[in-house]
């Protein structure tokens, strides 16, 4: 089952695309990372699959085909925006007892017991929180809805390196409770931001956005598994960019660095040196590229490729 | 990937039965209870001063008629002036026209421009419950709560004013009001309750067009006082084709839409006589300007002019008509708040954001 998939889906803010032509399917049973620079376009399409924009163009279906924003879909996808909206004049227990009656599951009891544990006192008026607290309380609000898939938009923004560590611990552990209970499949997460840095450590599938399109999408261990990075002659460069599968190059005087599409197994070139390529390098030059191609119709002196 | 992917069997929620309806119950009132809670102090303070300016209002009235009754008791004329400065200011009802309007905009206007200003929509429309269901879920009930509020209160501007339609004030010279007088018409009987749900269906969809919430209030208090206008001056007049006599005693109940003269049978002028008439038929000096709403001065010219051949022909609107306007008025104005709570709801569940 796909938690979210999308066919050549398109939003227009007047004659502006945010997102384009983007086709992807974010397979359930993973963090997924949604990573890309700011006006990448993962707000929007974060946006339509919690069915809070309608598409300009293709369509998007949540949860194993069910359309974004129906009542099957916005039962089973918990939402937190970016920014964690709150009603500032509610108390965090009006916020628990707001969610519940807004839906058909909601955990009162989990939600009770996360929330002391966090010491985030119940009479306390949600704009009174923290940024952190607010954002904690959000995302307990989220997870004692016991939603098939959790889509959380730039959670960590607002948050200091210890709120987001405790963020990122709070939904780690929701993923282990939901597999352990032996749930329905488990609660799927999809995660978004523009440092990939603060997901690498516990997302395993990866889809990178820049300028309103994907540009690469998949479990991170299989992407790994088939980019290498080739080091050799930089006078000999070209001859493997014909022949090879190239995303990005990198010259220097004497030495150019090809990042390609390879396995272990595939064979090295004579006087190259291949190894292994770490995810923020290869979603670095994905970026870059996405960035040269678009900006650029034909070749160009001195550009990748 | 497959490893986690769901039973067949698991996927029953499909067709799933929606959140129940009454749920919203907790969440309306509590999001809105200090809306709900200020509206009613406010005219709960509106209606102790109304009460004690009632209570004068009546007792000057009292004194004018035991005063006036026998003719040419001296102390008749002060307490016909005290009559008719009593609350002066309330008097045309002009004031009392506001507070439909401000409940209104002040009500209506914020409850989505400020989920939209604050972003709290996006929690709250990603919620099981549905987003157009939430948002007629909210505006029904808070509608209907602020209408019967306004009836209630329109029972007391009723009693208020029952002074001024009494019959015989204009043989006294005490005010007499037509109840179709611009400014109280829609005071009393399902009018204000109309014109108060009226002015919150506005605001609420400007709210959701304008997406902010003072700007929507302004919207709502310019667009709700433009529609006050135009069934006043226009519609209202033409609710029922006005009776025509050539009758120059109407009571003071009637309103009075036009006058038109004839002589011999054929047109002459409308409305005020022309001063080349006057001067040679009232050559006593001009009455003072026609009153409004059918005070006695018309049949003052009526005098100097019936005697040369003129007849005074006026269309004007029976006091019996009340109920009748006051349900053809209520009636378009339910209509129009329907269709505008309905143009709402429609609006958030096509909206994009």
């Amino acid at each position: 089952m796909n938690v979210i998939e999308t066919s050549d889906l398109g939003k227009r803010y007047g004659s502006t695309w945010a997102l384009r032509e983007c086709t992807v399917a974010i397979p359930a049973g993973h963090v997924t990372a949604l990573v890309g620079p700011n006006g990448a376009g993962k707000t929007t399409l974060l946006n339509l699959a919690a069915g809070l924009a309608a598409p300009s163009a293709g369509g998007v279906t949540v949860l194993g085909g069910r359309p974004a924003g129906s009542p099957a879909a916005l039962d089973g996808i918990a939402f937190v925006a970016q920014d964690t909206p709150m009603y500032k004049n509610l108390s965090a227990r009006d916020m628990l007892h707001l969610t519940r009656n807004l839906n058909r599951r909601f955990d009162q009891r989990y939600a009770e017991a996360r929330l002391t544990e966090l010491g985030i006192p119940l009479k306390r008026k949600a704009g009174k929180l923290s940024g952190g607290q607010q954002a904690q309380l959000a995302l307990t609000l989220a997870l004692a809805r016991r939603p098939r898939l959790l889509v959380l938009d730039e959670p960590m923004a607002m948050l200091d390196p210890i709120a987001r560590h405790d963020f990122m611990a709070l939904v780690m552990t929701a993923m282990a409770e939901g597999k352990g209970a032996g749930e329905a499949g488990g609660v799927s997460v999809v995660l978004s931001s523009h440092v990939l840095a603060e997901l690498e450590r516990v997302a395993d599938y990866l889809v990178l956005m820049s300028r309103g399109r994907v540009q690469l999408a998949g479990e991170v261990d299989d992407l790994l598994a088939s980019h290498r990075v080739l080091t050799g002659p930089a006078a000999g460069a070209d001859r493997y960019t014909e022949r090879l599968s190239v995303v990005h190059a990198r010259r220097g005087e004497a030495q150019a660095h090809l990042l390609v599409r390879a396995s272990a197994s595939d064979a090295v070139p004579p006087g190259w040196e291949a190894h292994p390529v770490g995810l923020e390098e290869l979603a670095l030059a994905y970026l870059r590229a996405g960035r040269d191609g678009a900006a650029r119709p034909g070749p160009r002196p001195g550009s990748a490729i | 990937m497959t490893a986690l992917s769901v039973p067949a069997g698991r996927e029953e929620d499909v067709s799933l039965r929606p959140v129940p309806w009454q749920r919203m119950g907790w969440v309306t009132w509590r999001q809105h209870r200090a809306t709900l809670v200020s509206v009613a102090v406010f005219l709960g303070a509106l209606a102790v001063l109304l009460y004690l300016a009632g209570r004068q209002l009546r007792s000057a009235h009292a004194a004018a008629i035991a005063a006036c009754h026998t003719a040419s008791s001296l102390a008749c004329p002060p307490a016909i002036v005290a009559f008719n400065g009593t609350n002066g200011f309330l008097a045309n009802g002009f004031m009392p026209q506001a507070v439909p309007v401000l409940i209104g905009a002040f009500a209506g206007a914020p409850v989505l421009a400020r989920e939209l200003e604050t972003g709290t929509f996006r929690y709250a429309w990603t919620q099981g419950f549905g987003r157009w269901r939430w948002t007629l879920a909210k505006l029904v009930p808070l509608a209907v709560a602020l209408a019967a509020a306004a009836w209630v209160f329109s029972l007391l501007l009723n009693w208020y004013y029952q002074p001024y339609f009494a019959a015989g004030n204009q043989n006294l010279s005490l005010e007499e009001w037509t109840p179709f007088s611009p400014g109280l018409f829609d005071l009393r009987g399902i009018g204000f309750a109309a014109w108060t749900l009226v002015a919150f269906a506005i605001g609420a969809l400007a709210g959701m067009l304008i997406r902010r919430v003072v700007p929507a209030i302004v919207a709502t208090l310019a667009a709700y006082t433009a529609l006050a206008f135009a069934a006043g001056g226009w519609l209202r007049p033409a609710y029922m084709t006005p009776l025509v006599t050539s009758n120059l005693n109407l009571p003071g109940s009637a309103w009075i839409i036009s006058q038109r003269w004839t002589k011999g049978g054929k047109f002459a002028f409308t409305g005020f006589p022309p001063d080349s008439l006057l001067n040679r038929f009232c050559p006593d000096g001009p009455p003072g300007p026609v009153g409004p709403f059918g005070k006695s001065k018309p049949v003052s010219i009526a005098e100097c002019l019936t005697p040369h051949g003129y007849t005074q022909w006026t269309s004007y609107q029976p006091a019996s008509r009340f109920w009748p306007f006051q349900w053809i008025e209520g009636g378009w104005l339910l209509a129009l708040s329907v269709l505008l709570i309905a143009a709402t709801v429609w609006l958030v569940r096509r909206r994009a954001a």
